[in-house]
């Protein structure tokens, strides 16, 4: 049954709707699966599925250049485009990806830390989210993404209060109110753009600003943007949200959330910043990008510096998270190809790692019921592989060689230095930052190896479905530590087309 | 059950005409002002109004909360699942066009109809599931406060302090909130 005009269903020409579309049926159904274990294969499966569709994706952009998609086929700057270039393929690829191998280790995460009741709700949850970020990602239509924004932020905030500890519903009412007022912030400044040039279609907008530019709606809506996306991924001094956040929601959550969701606010930036006001000439001497600087440095040190002074491990990780944002808003505020390969491949390498490291905390939360660094003495016995893995983790955190973190921060110094002295100076900062890093790493390290494991009940090793994915992270960053044809090549083409768009 | 006769009366009134105007706006709405979410709204008004005037237990009885919940899931599979209805009839999401295969305007009339059924369904299903976790919420701290052997509502309070009294109720069933 076709018409003339349609030549039948056609899987390729449509997987740009289908990733978005495959969770989002799958959220409801999810709340149909009642029985144990239901949710959480229906999730993987679905979850799998996404992640094909992304790797597909990637690759036909890469081969083909950009897809576009017309949304009910309607043409754009009309419709509703989905828009994929490298960038976004990119970023689609790392957040089904770490859903992917997130969800084995949600299993017994899950099992513990949410109420047997609420598995179903919990898993519907955790698929629009994901939904909600492939939807920011996709979407080249700038009121779709305050929509999807929307989706992802008010089923993060469920996923954050699910767990048991009565300090999750304060932590997530909390980023509650701050992820509401940046949604508002962002939609205000969509707002003042599409009253400036009547269209809501990015490359439209990009195309349309030029006339308008020099005028002081079109400065409001880039500040109330700007402003509104710093908030979402958590950049100095708009961060208060995050460790609450990450230390008190379920495990899985927070090694969910901590690889992907931050990374795809950033990508938002990105595109608002590059995309649409990258071609604005009045905003040139205004230096728009680096604005962000002192923004950056000043997360990444007082992050760093925070992080020192955790007494929970989660916390400790949240606090780093913070100091990694700034490296990436670093990389983008240096504005030149370099600091945003830079920024976007700490982006794919900070999920891998941090990922891999709050795998670990969460294992050593289900072994040992808690994740006071006090509490951890001797974990290196009793959970060797676990703690091995952390520290393995760690150095990619701290950005030793032959780790992806290296390769993150290496690109990043290099970015620095072709600013002159001061690039000197911003290289030697990062370098500072990594020391920092050291310290609080080494903190872990010292009691987990070097004190004895208090006496009283018997620490278990994680159970394999924890150890398989959080392996399978640690030794992602070694790889892409040493083989760095995929992250950084993609990320310089990605870096390249958003800055091609702007000249 | 004597007490409260007029709004009783009257709720048995107007209740099925709401009801009936939620599904006015509902159908109409693709050729008046309307649509599934002020249908939804208005429809789940008048379950609202149901429970405010004959008790929280007696419409959880009409409509349960289970049945509820599966609503508020259906509604939007009913939407996604035209979407994937146009994509396997070979157009793309949601491009109604391709529903009627004789004439696209047909196709977009019916599309249009089914997603707004969808929408209104959980629209009014969320109305719904709000209003009774939030009732339910202040039953259960009545409960908990008649439990309460110091705060027994039989003895007599005098005018002048009925005030105090209220906000004291306040401050427990606050106190309630953060347990």
């Amino acid at each position: 049954m076709s018409t003339a005009t349609h030549a039948g269903f056609s899987l390729l020409a449509n997987l740009p709707a289908l990733q978005v579309v495959v969770p989002m049926v799958a959220a409801p159904i999810c709340t149909f699966l009642r029985f144990r274990n239901g949710p959480w294969a229906f999730a993987l499966l679905v979850s799998a599925a996404v992640f094909w569709i992304a790797v597909t994706l990637l690759q036909q952009v890469l081969t083909h250049g950009v897809i576009s998609y017309e949304m009910g086929g309607w043409a754009p700057p009309i419709g509703i485009e989905y828009r994929i270039d490298e960038i976004n393929a990119f970023v689609l690829l790392i957040v089904s990806g770490i859903s992917l191998v997130a969800l084995p280790y949600a299993l017994r995460s899950v099992e513990r830390e949410v109420p047997q009741d609420k598995h179903h709700l919990f898993y519907a949850a955790w698929l629009l989210c994901l939904c909600g970020m492939l939807g920011i990602t996709i979407t080249g239509d700038a009121f779709n993404i305050f929509v999807f924004l929307e989706i992802s932020s008010l089923s993060t905030y469920m996923l954050i209060a699910s767990g048991r500890d009565p300090r999750a519903l304060t932590a997530a009412f909390q980023y509650l109110v701050l992820g509401t007022l940046g949604a508002t912030f962002i939609l205000i400044g969509v707002g003042l753009l599409y009253i400036m040039t009547g269209t809501l279609n990015i490359i439209d907008l990009a195309d349309r600003l030029g006339p308008v530019s020099d005028t002081t709606s079109v400065r409001a809506a880039a500040a109330f943007l700007i402003v509104g996306i710093a908030l979402k991924f958590a950049l100095f001094p708009a961060h208060f949200w995050l460790p609450n956040g990450y230390a008190y929601s379920p495990s899985a959550v927070a090694v969910f959330l901590s690889a992907t969701a931050t990374k795809v606010s950033v990508y938002v930036l990105l595109r608002f910043e590059f995309t649409v006001f990258g071609g604005i000439e009045a905003f040139d001497d205004l230096h728009f990008a680096r604005l962000l600087l002192p923004f950056a440095i000043a997360a990444f040190l007082v992050g760093s510096i925070a992080a020192i002074f955790q007494t929970d491990l989660k916390r400790l990780l949240a606090w780093s998270s913070i100091a990694q944002i700034g490296y990436m808003a670093l990389g983008i505020g240096l504005g030149t190809p370099d600091g945003l390969t830079a920024g976007i491949v700490h982006m794919f390498n900070h999920a891998l790692t941090k990922g891999a490291l709050f795998m670990a905390a969460g294992a050593m939360f289900l072994s040992i019921g808690s994740t006071r660094i006090t509490n951890l003495a001797g974990v290196g016995k009793t959970m060797p592989f676990t703690t091995l893995a952390f520290v393995l983790a760690g150095f990619s955190l701290i950005g030793v060689p032959t780790t992806s973190g290296f390769i993150s921060k290496w690109y990043l110094v290099l970015a620095a230095l072709q600013h002159g002295n001061a690039g000197y100076f911003l290289a030697g900062l990062v370098l500072f930052s990594s020391i920092l890093a050291v310290i609080y790493i080494w903190r872990i390290v010292e009691v987990a190896y070097f004190r004895e494991p208090a006496g009283g009940a018997v620490v278990k090793e994680a159970p394999l479905s924890m150890l398989l994915p959080l392996w399978a992270l640690t030794l992602g960053c070694y790889f892409f530590g040493l083989e760095t044809h995929y992250s950084v090549d993609i990320a310089r083409q990605a870096a390249e087309s958003l800055l091609g768009i702007a000249r | 059950m004597i007490e409260h006769l007029v709004p009783r009366i009257l709720a048995k009134l107007l209740i099925p005409f709401i009801l009936l105007f939620g599904l006015y706006v509902q159908f109409h709405g693709d050729f008046g002002p309307g649509g599934g979410f002020q249908a939804g709204v208005i429809f789940a008004a008048g379950i609202i109004l149901y429970a405010l005037i004959y008790g929280l237990d007696q419409a959880r009885g009409v409509i349960t909360p289970g049945f509820v919940s599966i609503l508020v899931a259906l509604g939007l599979l009913i939407y996604a699942g035209v979407g994937v209805a146009t994509l396997l009839l070979g157009g793309e999401f949601l491009n109604y066009g391709v529903l009627d295969s004789h004439d696209p305007v047909h196709g977009q009339h019916l599309g249009i109809l089914i997603i707004e059924f969808g929408v209104g369904t959980t629209v009014a299903a969320v109305m719904i599931t709000i209003f009774y976790q939030f009732a339910g919420r202040l039953q259960i701290t009545r409960e908990l406060e008649s439990d309460d052997p110091d705060d027994t509502p039989d003895t007599p309070v005098p005018d002048a302090q009925s005030s105090d009294a209220q906000a004291s109720d306040a401050q427990a069933s606050d106190a309630q909130e953060r347990r």
